[in-house]
């Protein structure tokens, strides 16, 4: 279990009193987090919702966090030592707009209490005690976007500046009513581009439209004055200027190209160059300390050296710091600096600066040195995948693995200790060293049970990461360059992680290597990347990119001589391109053309399309070779005024089952209807598309099919009444569940559907067997159209749902568990057994025997069968299982904002011993034994001597 | 005796009719008297409540004395859900009447329990660890180990004992028995012996 918080938006220092010095921090994933700035670690953590970004984070009283979020209209504020909600208020306005919060520090007679907020276009004064809005004022008449709210000092009035196409406009408010003291604007012919900044609390700064010319207002008291400056005057430079929203003080800063140029505001209004500065990668805000003195931080990166120069805002010549810092590359450039200053122990002013790498990881630097770093590129994954370790080359004995073997049986006689309960406060401490510590479970080869593994995740940032899954820790990280921003790929991201090459039979010495698929765009049809990368280095070995749009990765059922796996990329206008591309590769893949077949899901044309792979592509398209046609098989549309596609599942490809028949208690075979190609889909009616409580039971259906994929035939067509999503389901060797809420009911409801083969089922026949007339010999094939038999059986489940996943093991022979991700960010582990559609109100003995649980309406929720137990995956966003070699266990893990991971036993370990087995003891009996057995054998010897005597 | 928790859950409806916006707003107060949770490792702060409104359309925080309030919610039946480690709370249904604002009718779903009286009945506190069964002389015993430590010493005690019981003349003649191959299994047990 590791805690992360997401890439950091917003910090608010709180090192002004002697205690604990922390860092408020606001983030892309809704956290709030308070970090301990000694070592970076979490002191309390909140998760907004979903739909409730943070816009705006700050500290009122020196007491609260203020944080405003949800577009401006949720204000609250939260006590900074614990993180309790202190208060909540609810802003309404009449139009969107831009959100700003001000929480002055000073407004004369008592008036020190108020939070100002603009939000959808109202401004609202709050009282920081207990949220009571005092007053609110209307600001979103003729269309003026407000970007500032400023308070002059010791003064009761503020000023609200925005801008509109072509003119600026000022607002006096009193702080006391709301009342508009004055209201003034002003054209300006040239109409403005971009944010207005405010280097000082009575100027302003604006480009003008044609980014050219900056122009400082001039706004005391209302009287609004222009004064012009040219930037293109300047010798030598070209291109687009920009202003950075950085608040200095006093100066703003154009970034020009790569440069940066400084321009201090003077006091009639007039801009004076001060410098500039190359290379720049990030300014932050300034920061006004102790008697009067301000002063700002700006970064300057060449490579894998960070300069961080700390600049007084008053006289540009002299500055406070100068230090130069080596980051690790693969975090590649950094993205936001916010600055704090502490008093040195010789009483002068040392600064600490937070950075935000473009890997969403967060530095502190202080004194020249990395301090801590977070890798909160964790709390944003997209895709998981595993890979084995390598193989142990030389074997290494018990005794070497344990130190030796007297510490082996000290430790074991500690856990007997503990067992019987003697044990004392010291010995339980140290068994727990002893487990924690055991060097096993963090080695970096492979196991034999199959435990120790490298989950390799795909972060939003485009970083890769391998962790182990013994201890969690960090094995490799690698910010791969093709998933950077560049020119010819503007926001890429990752979409997909494919296992490329998992060698174990002829191939081997070479490591296995990960695809990774992302996109450059949001469109569809963006260019797509591609990049492979060595599981055990993490080097990208080879990149593609940009390559065609990728709408859809097959990974196909065969490999090459060196083990990698064929994959066919279809783009958005159904082509297939093939991977990898080596003729030996055409080779197996021509074979096997014609028998390749795809669908397809438009969710937005409510269409599901069949695709076979036919031929090679026209010389137009793509004369390589690898590229492939494929024409449209079937088709089934939905009517979209009456159902619109929300869920889609099939079957994890690797899924491995067992047995075809399940045996029935009064010895009946029932054939499992076991495809691959099934998918299952959820239609609503469109009325239910939205969420609970806008519609009535009696306009809502819910849908749900099972489609074979080959042929496009629709197996099972079922409905529910007054249902409605959100649907999530699980699809495993033949069955499928799935979680919707029941609006007659008012509670959530999880579906089982099971699906036989009828088809075979006569080959229950004995005589028939004998005879040679079954079709088991048959072969199994996808074009069949075999008779299906479906049964089903709903039960209503408590919490609302998150994810499910059902757990998968090595030979499918230990039952299944489904696990549910809750509401409550929890994983519940519920037997398949409760979600058996021949579940009856009363079974017979039979059908006991066979393990059917008596039908209940509710599914049981017991608090031991969470396998988080009293943790939580905070924002938890899907489960991921996988085998372990050992049959009866399957690994875990759990990612959203947390990651978790454990491993599974759903039909307890039936085949190993357990962690605490204690071979002490077994020892203990043993040599116990062996004395009792001279003992006797003594014995006897004396009384037959005895005898013999006599 | 546990201490158990009673929830409260009240409601309240008010109505914002400023703005455009024309929501409701949700007031309750989820009540959990004496956080005290003994034994249980984790911390049960009220921060780490959550109430999440139709499966996670708005999440709300409980304030320090416990209420919480959605706003801008639509007419409509909508689903309250609280979550708290340690805690389980059922789901409730909340019916916001449009045409008579003000009215608000809420109800458990787990037991379809009205809470027109604002009081909630207590719901179960939740153990997320099995007990660790305090090792007694019978568990030891009972182990495959102690059975085996048992058979042993029955063995080595018990067995003597029978065999002195046992006239030596009988063992001689039980003896012969078996060289002449004759002996049953039975004739060599104390009990089968005494029968004769």
């Amino acid at each position: 279990h590791q805690q992360y918080i997401g890439k950091v938006k917003k910090a608010v220092f709180q090192t002004q009193k002697a205690g604990r010095k922390r860092v408020v921090v606001s983030t892309e994933e809704n956290a709030i987090a308070a970090l301990d700035l000694r070592h970076g670690e979490i002191f309390w953590r909140l998760i907004l919702g979903v739909n409730d970004a943070i816009d705006e984070i700050d500290i009122a009283l020196g007491k609260y966090v203020v944080t405003l979020s949800s577009g401006g209209s949720v204000l609250r504020a939260w006590n900074l030592p614990d993180g309790q909600m202190i208060w909540e208020s609810f802003l309404l306005g009449s139009k969107p707009s831009r959100s700003l919060l001000l929480t002055p520090t000073n407004f004369g007679a008592n008036k020190d209490n108020v939070i100002l907020v603009y939000s959808n276009g109202c401004l609202h004064a709050v009282s920081s005690i207990d949220g009571d809005i005092l007053w609110k004022k209307d600001l979103a008449q003729n269309g003026m976007d407000v970007q500032h709210l400023v308070h002059p000092e010791e003064s009761d009035t503020i000023y609200t500046l925005g801008i509109g196409d072509t003119q600026f406009e000022a607002y006096v408010i009193s702080v006391r009513n709301g009342e508009v003291l004055k209201h003034s604007n002003m054209e300006f012919p040239g109409g403005f581009s971009g944010d207005l900044l405010l280097p000082t609390s009575d100027k302003a700064v604006v480009l003008d439209s044609s980014g050219s010319t900056l122009v400082s207002i001039s706004f005391v008291g209302g009287e609004i004055k222009f004064q012009k400056f040219q930037i293109s005057d300047l010798q030598g430079y070209s291109g687009v200027a920009v202003l950075l929203p950085s608040k200095l003080a006093g100066m703003v800063a154009v970034k020009i190209d790569r440069s940066l140029l400084f321009a201090k505001v003077k006091a009639e209004g007039t801009l004076e160059v001060v410098d500039t500065v190359p290379g720049v990668e990030a300014v932050s805000d300034s920061l006004t300390f102790a008697d009067g003195q301000t002063a700002f931080g700006l970064i300057q990166q060449d490579g894998g050296k960070i300069q961080l120069t700390v600049k007084s805002s008053n006289d540009w010549k002299s500055h406070f710091l100068k230090e130069s810092i080596e980051v690790d590359q693969q975090r590649g450039l950094v993205h936001k600096i916010f600055i704090n200053n502490y008093v040195r122990t010789d009483r002068t002013y040392g600064f600490r600066a937070l950075i935000v790498m473009e890997d969403h990881s967060l530095l502190l630097l202080q004194q020249g040195a990395v301090v801590w770093n977070r890798e909160d590129a964790l709390a944003s994954i997209i895709d998981v995948t595993t890979s084995e370790l390598p193989v142990q080359k030389d074997g290494v004995s018990v005794a070497k693995v344990e130190h030796n073997l007297f510490e082996w049986l000290k430790g074991h006689l500690l856990k007997l200790k503990a067992t019987l309960m003697i044990a004392t406060p010291d010995d339980v401490a140290a068994v727990l060293q002893i487990r924690l510590q055991s060097a096993e479970k963090s080695k970096m080869t492979r196991d034999h049970n199959g435990f120790r593994k490298l989950l390799i995740v795909l972060t939003r940032a485009g970083k890769l990461f391998a962790l182990h899954t013994g201890d969690g820790r960090i094995v490799w990280s690698r910010l791969l360059t093709t998933f950077r921003k560049s020119g010819t790929c503007e926001s890429p991201r990752g979409l997909k992680l494919y296992q490329w090459q998992v060698p174990h039979h002829h191939a081997l010495d070479e490591n296995p290597s990960v695809l990774v698929v992302g996109t450059c765009g949001h469109n569809s049809d963006a260019s797509g990347i591609l990049s492979f990368v060595d599981a055990y280095k993490g080097e990208e070995l080879n990149y593609l990119a940009p390559t065609r749009s990728i709408a859809q990765v097959i990974p196909l059922p065969f490999t090459d001589s060196t083990e990698q796996r064929l994959h066919l990329i279809i783009d958005a206008e159904g082509y297939g391109h093939l991977y990898p591309r080596t003729p030996e590769a055409v080779d197996i893949f021509q074979k096997e053309l014609g028998n390749i077949y795809w669908y397809s899901v438009d969710i937005n044309n409510n269409l599901l399309k069949g695709h076979v792979v036919k031929k090679n592509c026209k010389e137009e398209i793509a004369d390589d070779g690898y590229c492939f046609e494929s024409s449209d098989l079937w088709s089934v549309v939905f009517p979209s005024d009456s159902e619109k596609i929300i869920a889609t599942s099939t079957r994890i490809l690797s899924e491995v089952v067992h047995t075809q028949a399940k045996v029935n208690a009064d010895q009946d075979v029932l054939y499992k209807y076991i495809s691959k190609n099934v998918l299952f889909l959820a239609t609503v009616t469109p009325k239910a598309m939205g969420n609970i409580g806008s519609v009535t039971p009696d306009d809502s259906w819910l849908y749900v099919y099972l489609v074979d994929t080959i042929t496009g035939r629709v197996l099972l067509r079922m409905s529910h009444h007054g249902c409605q999503g959100p649907v999530h389901a699980v699809f495993s060797e033949n069955w499928v569940v799935y979680h919707y809420f029941n609006l007659r009911a008012h509670r959530y409801e999880m579906s089982v559907v099971e699906i036989y083969d009828q088809s075979r089922a006569d080959n229950k026949d004995v005589l028939k067997l004998v005879l040679g007339k079954h079709n088991l010999s048959a072969p199994v094939s996808s074009y069949a159209r075999p008779e299906v038999m479906t049964k089903s059986q709903s039960y209503f489940f408590s919490h609302s749902v998150k994810a499910v996943a059902v757990t998968s093991t090595a030979k499918g022979i230990t039952s299944k568990q489904l696990l549910i991700g809750t509401i409550g960010d929890q994983v519940l582990a519920l037997d398949k057994r409760f979600l058996d559609p021949r579940r009856t109100l009363n079974p017979t003995q039979a059908e006991k025997e066979e393990g059917i649980i008596p039908l209940t309406d509710t599914l049981p929720i017991m608090p031991q069968a969470y396998v988080t137990h009293a943790l939580k995956v905070e924002g938890l966003r899907s489960i991921i299982t996988i085998p372990a070699k050992l049959e009866s266990t399957t690994l875990v893990f759990a990612h959203g904002v947390d990651l978790f991971f454990t491993r599974l036993a759903p039909s307890k370990t039936y085949d190993s011993l357990t962690d605490d087995f204690n071979y002490a003891l077994l020892l203990l009996t043993i040599v116990a034994l062996v004395i009792a057995i001279f003992v006797t054998w003594i014995w006897s010897e004396k009384k037959e001597l005895q005898e013999k005597w006599r | 005796m546990a201490v158990r928790a009673i929830f409260l859950l009240q409601f309240f409806l008010s109505t914002i009719f400023s703005g455009k916006v024309d929501g409701y707003t949700v007031t309750g107060r989820v009540r959990i008297p004496g956080f005290s949770l003994k034994g249980s490792g984790y911390s049960a702060k009220a921060s780490n409540v959550k109430v999440i409104l139709n499966g996670g359309q708005i999440v709300t925080f409980l304030r320090p004395n416990g209420y919480f309030s959605f706003h801008n919610v639509s007419a409509g039946t909508h689903l309250i859900e609280v979550t708290a480690i340690g805690y389980f709370f059922s789901p409730v249904r909340v019916d916001v009447s449009a045409r008579n604002p003000g009215m608000v009718q809420a109800a458990l779903t787990e037991n379809r329990r009205s809470l027109i009286e604002l009081v909630l009945e207590p719901l179960s506190e939740e153990q997320y660890y099995e007990l660790k069964e305090p090792v007694t002389i019978m568990s030891l015993v009972k182990s495959p180990i102690g059975m085996m430590f048992g058979f042993m010493l029955f063995v080595m005690f018990v067995m003597p004992k029978l065999a002195e019981n046992v006239d030596p003349e009988e063992i001689k003649r039980t003896q012969e028995e078996i060289m002449r191959g004759q002996g049953s299994l039975s004739s060599l047990l104390p009990g089968a012996q005494s029968s004769n």
